[in-house]
Order: structure tokens, then sequence, then C-alpha cells
């Protein structure tokens, strides 16, 4: 019971005399009431759900409470973030390292749960980055990103990286056709010779999680948009959309929107392994960073890696087929029991939803419609189901509960529109405010969706809050969905473009959670462990600083005997043991950012003074009531000057 | 400047502990640990005495035999990787000073301390006395109780 019955009869009386005034003031406020109460967590209380939303443009990924909408944490991913030094440490720089060199920003777009049969699992969570193609991969232990591959031979990497039934493979995907292998300077006119589509499937180690690039698909060069892999009966394929059918290498608004069908793209990913292990496949070399953090280390290493296979699926038939769908389609989305494949007809007037049973049927009795560039064409009267007809306008993505029912977001008009799986009848709609684009069921994408929510991920939402200037916040909005009608529970901002959005029972994961790194197991090159190891070391022009951190102090915290010139490395070791204490550490005039250490970990701040003067440093994280005696000087000399290196902790007091 | 008046209060009354301590004889009255008002009630532990008072944790009993070198000697090199942070033996420091510990607390005590600092400092008497007068919260190491054992031998055989 979250509200009493005194509440809600004085509640309901209210309502009924001002339903005398106005049928529809009494209805907000009824519902109003029910909303708070349903969103309603109590302080000291927890959610039931973790969900991971992506920042879009900001390229990180941010982590929310469900029903409560209250934000827990910003896990920085592909861009830098110097709230908690990430990509400005130096144990952190290489991750954001690519082909291309160090590369501070990135656009995120689909946040994706590992899986174990079928079903949400709790360890990872995937993420792929648009702009420079690359997948990350975070460690639902320590919510910190761990791990991120740069897909080479790519060019806007959108369909991605939603994983297999077991998360044995990922997939890659372009939306813009590249000259395929990359890095090749060609005449933009060259468009249907020279550039291709490219699918890629990289594997994922069971028990570490870690990735690799497997196998490159050449595909023809259209753009590759979205993308969901099978699961039960479909377990084996993986499907795309694509649009620009036409080939058009300019003014796509238009030129890509001449043909009245696209397509669907079925991958076997299975077969396509298959021919790996067979060796029919070519090699490339073009270059492609990975970066892996590891955790005894505190440091992520980047490696940079040079050979790919690629497979041509003229030369390895069975691997791919396309299915027509109409219009330039978007989404595609697969029901629980994986039967169902269910296109997002942007521009079209219907959901087309294709059954895979039939696609099989089609594709052993060559049910062809022709070939493009040696992939087969499928009748799309063999392989649709059926249509959800006059669902509404813009249809993009579908996601499923656990009664038999489908959610489709519609970005033109709105709106939620819920259909069911096998009568394809709409059933119910709800306004969206507005431009919805994702939609989001708790493990709506697995087996066993949870479907209490569904959360629309807007875009625009401008007279829906306090106005902040030209630009307005991007919003969730919560729906209940246990009732026959959708109920707009609660509408909260969110942190960057909620680009797409996936969310898992919080059990899954809050039991596994991190709260320290044990010092013993601490085997970064620069830890400290103990305060009277503590040191100051000079090699040439580099110092380093071997520093420790408690509450509430530095050791050492005077240091003296640096020179303008010299490139200083502070080193610093947290020996805290305790959950949720980091510290903080900043140090005047450095160039980069501050640092946050978690209990037990060792990170690394590069300073390089530029005049001669004494230099306070402090912690920047509130750690204990003595928090701000925790500072200490370090004193930097000119260069020519002969102060001599020397560091101490309680000296002389 | 609160936390200076603090301390000064705290370094005053911190001495009188001590000599108090020292005495090593608590003829069964409870030693006035209040100086602030401090509010006792339900399940709050009100033991102020701290050669009876065990503390709250997981340690329940300990038995005491006579003094092994090889616990004592694991003891002191985890003390002086996990406490001289913030503790000397016979100096204040970030934390009090540990000599006599073992005459003035019981065993019970020092180990639940050293496990269970954050729920000991907000509801044992003689702890929250204790972060009163030195404001630095004791850290957890997250040491097993094995360790802070040996650690309490190591204090022991300083004692003795």
């Amino acid at each position: 019971m979250r509200s009493t019955g005194k509440i809600a009869l004085i509640f309901a009386f209210a309502s009924v005399l001002i339903g005398a005034c106005g049928e529809k003031e009494t209805n907000l406020a009824a519902g109003a009431g029910n909303a708070a109460d349903a969103v309603y967590v109590a302080p000291g209380k927890y959610d039931d759900f973790y969900m991971f939303a992506s920042g879009g443009f900001s390229g990180q990924v941010s982590v929310y409470g469900l029903p409560s909408g209250r934000l827990f944490r910003v896990i920085p991913v592909f861009s830098q973030d110097a709230e908690k030094g990430y990509g400005y440490s130096e144990e952190t720089k290489p991750m954001l390292m690519t082909s291309h060199g160090f590369v501070p920003w990135g656009d995120a777009h689909h946040p994706v749960l590992s899986k174990t049969g079928g079903n949400a699992d709790g360890r990872w969570l995937f993420i792929n980055e648009n702009n420079t193609p690359r997948i990350a991969r975070i460690d639902l232990k320590t919510f910190k990103t761990a791990e991120i591959i740069e897909i080479p031979n790519s060019g806007g990497n959108h369909p991605s990286p939603y994983c297999t039934e077991n998360t044995e493979y990922l997939v890659a995907g372009g939306r813009f056709s590249v000259p395929v292998p990359d890095n090749r300077d060609v005449p933009i006119s060259t468009y249907k010779e020279n550039f291709n589509g490219l699918i890629s499937l990289i594997k994922v180690d069971d028990k570490t999680g870690n990735m690799s690039l497997a196998v490159q698909i050449l595909a023809p060069p259209f753009d590759y948009d979205k993308n969901r892999a099978g699961k039960g009966v479909s377990k084996d394929w993986t499907f795309f959309t694509c649009y620009n059918s036409e080939q058009a290498n300019t003014m796509l608004e238009a030129n890509a929107s001449q043909n009245d069908k696209d397509f669907i793209l079925a991958v076997n990913w299975k077969k396509a392994i298959e021919y790996l292990e067979a060796g029919k496949v070519k090699d490339m070399n073009t270059p492609y960073c990975h970066n892996v953090l590891q955790e005894d280390k505190h440091l992520v290493v980047s490696e940079l890696l040079k050979n790919q296979k690629l497979l041509d699926p003229k030369e390895c038939p069975g691997v791919v087929y396309f299915m027509p769908c109409p219009k330039s389609p978007h989404g595609v989305d697969v029901s629980p029991t994986g039967e169902f494949i269910c296109a997002g007809g942007k521009l079209a007037a219907m959901i087309p939803v294709y059954s895979f049973e039939k696609m099989i049927k089609a594709i052993d009795s060559k049910a062809f419609d022709g070939e493009v560039n040696g992939i087969p064409v499928l009748k799309y009267d063999a392989v649709i189901a059926g249509e959800v007809q006059k669902p509404g306008l813009g249809p993009l993505h579908t996601e499923f509960d656990d009664q038999g029912y489908g959610y489709t977001s519609m970005f033109l008009s709105s709106e939620i529109v819920k259909w069911k799986l096998g009568t394809w009848e709409v059933v119910d709609r709800i306004p969206t405010y507005y431009s919805i684009g994702h939609l989001c069921i708790p493990e709506g994408d697995s087996k066993n969706p949870k479907g209490k929510y569904v959360i629309a991920l807007n875009k625009i939402t401008k007279d829906r809050y306090l106005p902040t200037g030209p630009e307005l916040t991007q919003s969730a909005q919560l729906i209940d969905i246990s009732g026959e009608k959708m109920k707009l529970l609660l509408d909260f901002p969110t942190v960057g473009e909620p680009h797409y959005a996936q969310a898992c029972a919080a059990d899954l994961i809050m039991k596994n959670s991190t709260k320290i790194y044990k010092l013993e197991e601490n085997h970064h090159e620069y830890v400290t462990k103990t305060e009277k190891e503590s040191k100051v070391v000079r090699k040439g022009n580099e110092v380093h600083i071997y520093m420790t951190c408690i509450r509430s102090h530095f050791s050492p915290d005077n240091i003296e005997g640096i020179k303008v010139g010299d490139v200083v490395y502070w080193h610093i070791t947290n020996l805290e043991q305790d959950w949720d204490i980091p510290h903080g550490f900043a140090v005047k005039g450095a160039g980069n950012s501050e640092l946050l250490i978690m209990p037990g970990e060792t990170s690394t701040l590069r300073w390089e003074p530029k005049t001669p003067g004494v230099y306070p440093f402090y912690c920047t994280d509130f750690c204990s009531a003595l928090h701000q005696e925790m500072q200490g000087y370090i004193r930097v000399s000119d260069q020519s000057a002969n102060t001599p290196l020397k560091w101490s902790l309680n000296e002389g007091q | 400047m609160k936390s200076k008046a603090h301390l000064v209060v705290g370094g005053v009354f911190g001495l009188a502990v001590y000599l108090f301590s020292s005495c090593g004889e608590n003829a069964g009255t409870p030693a006035p640990v209040n100086t602030t008002e401090t509010t006792v009630s339900g399940e709050t532990p009100t033991n102020t005495d701290p050669m009876s008072n065990k503390g709250i944790g997981p340690v329940k009993t300990v038995s005491l035999g006579d003094i092994s070198t090889e616990m004592s000697e694991k003891g002191k090199a985890l003390y002086e990787n996990k406490c001289t942070a913030c503790h000397k033996w016979d100096a204040k420091h970030v934390g009090p000073p540990l000599q006599g510990v073992t005459k003035r607390r019981t065993p019970e005590w020092v180990m639940n301390m050293i496990l269970n600092p954050v729920e000991m400092t907000e509801k044992d008497p003689v702890a929250k006395e204790l972060l009163a007068q030195y404001m630095a919260p004791m850290a957890n190491q997250s040491l097993t109780e094995e360790e802070a054992r040996n650690i309490l031998e190591y204090f022991r055989s300083l004692d003795k």
C-alpha cells in the first residue's frame, strides 16, 4: 500500500467536486494520483529495474531506476568524462585510441544486454559507436567500460551491436557503404563499383567477454540501418534492415526513397562461421584498434591489429538472403519465440511481419524473385506472415510483452501502437511527447519480456519542461502496459539523447556489484600499497610520484625538487578498502582533469608545470569530516635551480 | 573553526580516557564517556564501560591464551600495511594512539572496531565518542576475522 485509504478518499471526493466543473480535470487529477503511487519508490528503497540508456551524441550510457526514473550514474564510454578522469588519466586514455589516433568523442546508440539462453544475464552491456565505428563492452560488476574494439572497413556503425542468443557473436554493419577494403582513394561517383556494405561478426569470449573480429561479409552498397539477432527457432540468424537500394551517393533524402521496396537482409551467422572455419575467406589488412582494460593492472592496453577475414556471399551460398520490405525500413525486431521478424516501414503505411518458418521454406523451395549482387531475393508473398495495417505514421521500432503483443513506436504521429501477434490488429494506442524513436520494454528483446512497462524514448520535448534556452532536454516516458489500456505514468529527462535503452530486473545485476578493488590484487606498475612505500622518483625529466591516499591525507603531502620542463606523473593509490569511499585528486594548473580513484585503485595524472612556484593539490571528492584538510603542496623550481628532490608527510610538525 | 574547537575538546578528553584507562582499574562504575549529549534508546547499545563492552559486529567472544608469536607476527605485517596510515602506537595521529588498547578495551571490541567500523561508530557508545573526538571515521580495511584476530594478538604482544 503506497497510499493511505484516507488520502484516497479525500482525493476521490475532491475529484468529484472538480469533475462537476469539467470532465477533463477530473481524469487528469485522478490519473496523476494513481500514477504518482505507481512510480513512487520510497526513500531508501530500491527500484525494480535497471535501465541503461545510450546518451546518443553524448557518447555515454546513463543508468536509471524504474519505475522511479531516478538517474544513478553516467558511465563514460566513447567520450571523455572529466568528472571521472575517464579518457584523461594515463590508464584510461588508451580506451579511446583508434586507427585514426585518439578520438575523444563518439556517438553511442544501442545498448544491448548480454544474453544466456535468449534471456538477459546481467553480465555485460554492449554499445555501438556510429561515427568512428566501434563497439564497447561495459562490465556490469563495475559499471566501467572494459573494452572497445574498432570495426575496420566500415562507415556509420549503426546496425550494431545486437547479440545472438548466448552472446556468441555481436554484429556491426555500415549505415554508410564505403570502399572496401577501407582507406582507398576513389572518386565518389564510382559508388556503385567501388563501395560496399559490410556485415561484421564479432566473437565474444564466454568467460571473459573479450571481443574479437571474426569475419566480415561483403554486401551490396546499400545503407544498413538496424539489426536484431534471432532467438529460439531463428537463433542461427541475424536480420538487418537496409535502405538506399537505389545506391545513391548524393541527396539521399530524395534519391534513396525512389523504390517502393527496400530489403531486410537475413544472415545465417552460423553458416558464415562454418565458411570462415573452412577457410573460404580472403585476407584484408586494414588497421584497427582493440583496447582492453586489464583490471588487475587498472590499465587499458591498446593494440593495433591488422588482419580481417572477408567473406564474399557469391562464393559462399546460403549465408545471406534479401527479403523485400516496404520503402526505407528502419527498425527490425524479433518476437520472443523467434518466429516473427517485424520491420519498421518508416515511410510505409503498415508494419510488415515476416515468418521465420516461411522464410526457411522459401529458401528450401527457392522461391526467389531475382537477385542483387549474387544474393537471392525471396518472394515477399512467400515470407510475409502478416501486415499491421494503418498503425500510424512512421513506424520505427517494436518490442514485445509476455502476452503476445507488439508495441511499435511511431515517429511522425508521436505515439506507441499496441498490436496482436497473429491477428495483426491494432488494439490500443497512446500519444508520446514527442517524436519517439526507440522504445524499451524491460527484457523486451529476450525470450521472456517483463511486460510491466514500456518506456518511450523521445527526441523532442518542447512545452513539456521548464525552458532552458534553445536546447531542451530529451526525455523518457514510463507507460504502464500491465492492463488492457496503456497508461502514462511518468516523464523524466535524460542525459543526452536516449537513443535506445534496455532494462532488466535489478536482481540480475545488484547482487554482483563490485564494492572495492582489493589492494592485494592491485598489480598496477606504479601501485603504492602502504604509506611507507610512498616516494618520488626522477628519471631524467620524468618524475614519478608514488602517492597514497586514505581518509583524509595524501602521502607524501609535501614535495620539492620538481623543475619547469619536467613531466610529472602522479600515480595515486587509494588505500581505502571500504565501499563508496573514492578519493579525488586535483593539482593547480593541470591541463587535463581531476582523478577519481576508487577504493584499492591506482590512477595516474600527467602534469607539466610551466612556471616556478608552489602548487597546492587536494582531494576533490568529499571523503570525511576532514576532507577540507586533505591537501598538500608541490614546489616547482626553475630549470637551473638546485632544489633537491624530497618528499615528506607530517615532518617538522 | 569548528573542527579545531572539537579537536581541542577531543584532545583533552582523549587524555582523560587514556589516564583513566591506564589505571587499569574500573571499579564497576561506567566511565563518563559522554561529554556531549547522547540519546540512548531502543536497541542502541548502552554499555559505556569499555572493559565489558564487546562492541557490535561479528565477534561475540574471543578466548585468549598465551600470546602466539606466529599470529602476532602476521598481525604486525597487517598492522603496518593496513593501519599505520592513520594510527601510531604511542602518539595521536589521524586516529587514537593504540598503546594500551588491550588493557582498556575488550578483545571483542577491538576486533569489531576493525571489522565493522561503520556500524560501531554509528551505534556503539564508546566508538561514537571516539568519532566525535577525532572526526576522522575509522576506515574499513575489509579484513577477515582471522586477520583482525592476528592484529589483536600483535597488540597484546606489545601491551604485555
